[in-house]
């Protein structure tokens, strides 16, 4: 029964995939001429477990790859070999070409065999000069040793095996090793207690016999000397053939002396990586189903909650169900048990939502070599602060958020950092910093990538803007506004063009992938100091807070965070503009109103201002005043995806199913927000789709 | 059939370790490096411990000169598992006191045959 080894496939490319990153980051971590030992250990541990898993595996092209990594990071780690930049740069290109490899493996397509060959080759020379001269290792296995012939009058073998006293510590058993001589053939054995001292000096944890061994078996010697390998250092142990009738002294082989020349044999020259078709015409395959790791405290407190659940439930179960006689008491006691069902299934969904978050280091965790690379393409010096990166995000978000950060990385790097003449010359240290941190606000993420570079220059922005004509020559605006500007698109105010940020694309993409998963982007800048871009993200994508609305007969769910009070209509603080845009005064502010019988396109009752509620809500930094019929109760909902079961609706994020079973649409506030600046596209007017969801 | 303890930082080595073990009947008590060994081997009594040797935290080396000073383990068949890239890794094994090695890459059969041997 063979146990079918590919099973393990998955957890060998994850766990693979992990080293690769303690490895980069290692490297990136090493300082030149000074290496810390603990990180270059770790740098080889996770190399060698690589290698070793590989090899196991079946990844063969992948363990001889890594192999010449592994004995590099041997040296470093020993101390033999200095660390050099030249090192450093070809593991940490080996590193990407082993991700590679390892990505085609798992994706069962062809590895890129030349440039693994280019790498193998340049850590070989690296390996074949300076320090320590060592010759790459033999990874021939001991099956290559010469295999003694067996003489045609060859009987057996007669061993002389006497044990060192302290054999027995290192749980090594002569029974065993008897036993499986047994099983090479006939085998007779005669000990010698000629050593064994009286009782009372015998400590019975030493060995004081030795044993002659007569093997009448025709097999090699290699064989028998197999047996003893564990225990060749630790006993007196010779070999020597039996032919004909009497032993013969003449094969005698000392095993001290041969385990010397055990020496690995010379090495078999290297073969390249050989391109191996890709198994079978599959294509790639899906690793988005991929699966997730999750700490063993997760799952325990979710197992606990279930256990809460139970107890719970049957709590409820023994209030006696005879509703005839349902006196106060027991009232008493189901409201208790709802009271504590509902906690429980709250803390329960907590939990579950808990087993999606990972820490945002995964999402951080690429920026050092980003970084690194881009420092030496571009002759800048910057170093890279990361705080708060156990932050937990939902597995989703983490994988959604990942371009738009590296695009934001990379631009403050390309365009916010200066040259570090530059710097000098504005009284500034010549190493710049990018500082990414991450932690918890309000019921959101907040990641923010700040720089103390150049700064957005406003009036270079403003300049640009009216030649791309995206603001009117004469236009006044705040810097708010001037620095939204950069997320138009089509923008771009680097002077010179560089493929590291690119044209300028980007940014207003950035802002919509932030948009579509529900977090909005802000910027402030001060000239000559720095740039801060402050991302903010849902915890999750799957639950929100919602507080219910009614509009006529319909209700709406707008989310908790955007909602920053709601407040009874005075008519006194209307304005009109233009005679259409109703502004309502909050304190200092105007605000619009959003009337949303208007925008959903439902009848009601009353459509005069005076007396109605409105709620006021912040997205994207603008305010507005959504106008509601009532405010219904506070709830969790579920949100349900409306674009893959029906389509993109302006002004709806979701839909979710409210306790009584009916559809109830989530509110987009951002969206609506601009919805009620830029009139709706007829097309994807939202009040078509209230008809069709009703 | 025996207790055996599955000693190695990468998860899938050991899974498939304990995989195999566990398909030929042996129960199997797994740690991921050489504190958490030593601690499982404290906490159950088992009768023969295979260790990986590269391990953050306490190596495989380490382990072994531990769990040879309790007197539990005194005679306890440990046996490391090397890569023949490392042969000074098994002499520095042999004298921690380990038993003997099996030499990585191995498949679950060659796996089960040295065990079988050791536990006899």
């Amino acid at each position: 029964m063979a146990i079918d080894i590919t099973q393990f496939h998955e957890t060998f490319f994850e766990e693979s995939f992990e080293g690769l990153d303690i490895m980069e980051s290692g490297l990136l971590n090493l300082d030149i001429g000074a290496a810390d030992n603990d990180t270059v250990n770790s740098i080889f541990r996770a190399a060698h477990s690589i290698k070793g898993g590989s090899a196991t595996f079946g990844f063969t092209e992948v363990a001889e790859f890594t192999h010449g990594m592994e004995t590099l990071l041997d040296e470093m780690r020993d101390g033999s070999r200095d660390v050099t930049q030249t090192s450093v740069d070809t593991l940490l290109q080996s590193v990407d070409c082993l991700r590679e490899m390892l990505g085609a493996s798992r994706d069962k397509t062809p590895i890129d065999a030349e440039r693994a060959a280019v790498l193998k080759g340049e850590l070989e020379a690296i390996l074949a000069s300076g320090t320590s001269g060592s010759e790459p290792e033999s990874t021939q296995q001991a099956s290559s040793e010469p295999v003694s012939e067996v003489s045609a009058s060859h009987e057996g073998w007669m061993i002389k095996f006497t044990p060192h006293h302290d054999m027995l510590k290192t749980g090594n058993d002569p029974v065993r090793m008897f036993r499986e001589l047994g099983e090479l053939g006939e085998l007779s054995v005669v000990v010698d207690i000629s050593q064994l001292p009286i009782l009372n000096d015998l400590d019975p944890e030493e060995s004081y016999l030795s044993w002659e061994l007569t093997l009448i078996a025709n097999v090699e010697i290699e064989k028998v000397k197999e047996i003893f390998e564990w225990v060749e250092d630790e006993c007196d142990f010779n070999i020597s053939e039996i032919k004909g009738d009497a032993p013969e002294e003449s094969a005698e082989e000392n095993v001290a002396a041969s385990a010397a020349e055990k020496k690995p044999a010379s090495s078999a020259p290297v073969k390249p990586v050989a391109a191996k078709p890709a198994a079978g015409a599959k294509s790639t395959a899906n690793t988005d189903s991929a699966s997730i790791r999750v700490s063993i405290d997760k799952v325990d407190a979710l197992i606990n909650m279930v256990g809460e659940l139970v107890i719970t439930q049957s709590m409820i179960g023994q209030l006696d169900c005879d509703f005839d006689d349902f006196d106060n008491s027991r009232m008493e006691k189901l409201r208790d048990g709802l009271t504590l069902l509902e906690r429980n299934t709250r803390e329960l969904q907590e939990s579950v939502m808990r087993i999606r978050m990972l820490p945002i280091s995964f999402a951080f965790n690429r920026f050092p070599r980003m970084v690194h690379d881009l420092c030496q393409k571009l002759d800048k010096k910057i170093e890279l602060k990361t705080t708060g990166e156990q932050t937990e995000l939902d597995k989703t978000v983490m994988e959604k958020i990942g371009d738009p950060l590296v695009h934001l990385v990379r631009n403050s790097i390309d365009h916010g950092i200066e040259m570090p003449e530059e710097r000098r010359a504005a009284n500034k240290p010549e190493t710049g910093t990018i500082e990414l941190n991450a932690f918890h606000k309000g019921g959101n993420i907040i990641i923010e990538i700040k720089d103390d570079g150049a700064g957005f220059n406003k009036d270079r922005i403003k300049a640009k803007a009216i030649e791309r004509e995206l603001i009117g020559k004469d236009e006044h605006l705040s810097d708010d506004k001037i620095y939204d500007l950069i997320f138009q698109p089509g923008f771009s105010t680097a002077e010179q063009l560089s493929d590291i940020s690119g044209r300028g694309v980007g940014m207003d993409v950035v802002k919509r992938n932030i948009r579509e998963l529900g977090g909005s982007i802000d910027v402030t800048s001060e000239e000559g100091n720095g740039t801060t871009f402050t991302i903010r993200l849902p915890l999750t994508l799957a639950i929100l807070d919602g507080q219910l609305v009614c509009v006529g007969d319909e209700i709406y769910i707008t989310p908790l965070v955007s909602i920053v009070e709601s407040l009874q209509i005075k008519k006194e603080f209307v304005n009109n503009i233009a005679g259409q845009t109703e502004l309502y005064k909050v304190r200092e502010d105007y605000i619009p109103i959003v009337r949303m019988h208007d925008m959903f396109g439902i009848d009601v009752e009353r459509k005069n201002l005076e007396g109605g509620l409105l709620v006021v809500v912040e997205g994207d930094g603008k305010k507005a005043g959504l106008l509601v019929d009532e405010l219904l109760g506070q709830q969790q909902v579920v949100i349900k995806s409306l674009e893959t079961n029906y389509k993109r609706v302006d002004g709806v994020s979701g839909a979710t199913i409210l306790g009584d079973g009916t559809v109830a649409l989530i509110l987009d506030v951002d969206g609506l927000i601009d919805l009620s600046r830029n009139p709706p596209t007829p097309g994807n007017k939202p009040d078509n789709l209230a008809r069709e969801v009703a | 059939m025996a207790s055996i303890l599955a000693v190695d930082d990468s998860a899938s080595m050991r899974q498939m370790v304990s995989f195999a073990l566990k398909n030929a009947g042996h129960d199997v008590v797994e740690a991921v490096d050489g504190v958490d060994g030593l601690k499982a081997a404290q906490a159950n009594k088992v009768s023969l411990v295979i260790t990986d040797v590269n391990m953050p935290n306490m190596d495989g080396i380490a382990l072994i000169r531990e769990l040879r000073n309790l007197p539990d383990y005194k005679f306890t068949p440990i046996l490391m598992l090397t890569t023949e890239s490392a042969p000074h890794k098994k002499q520095e094994g042999k004298d921690a006191g380990a038993t003997g090695w099996i030499v990585k890459p191995f498949d679950p059969d060659q796996l089960l045959a040295t065990i079988n041997k050791v536990l006899g």
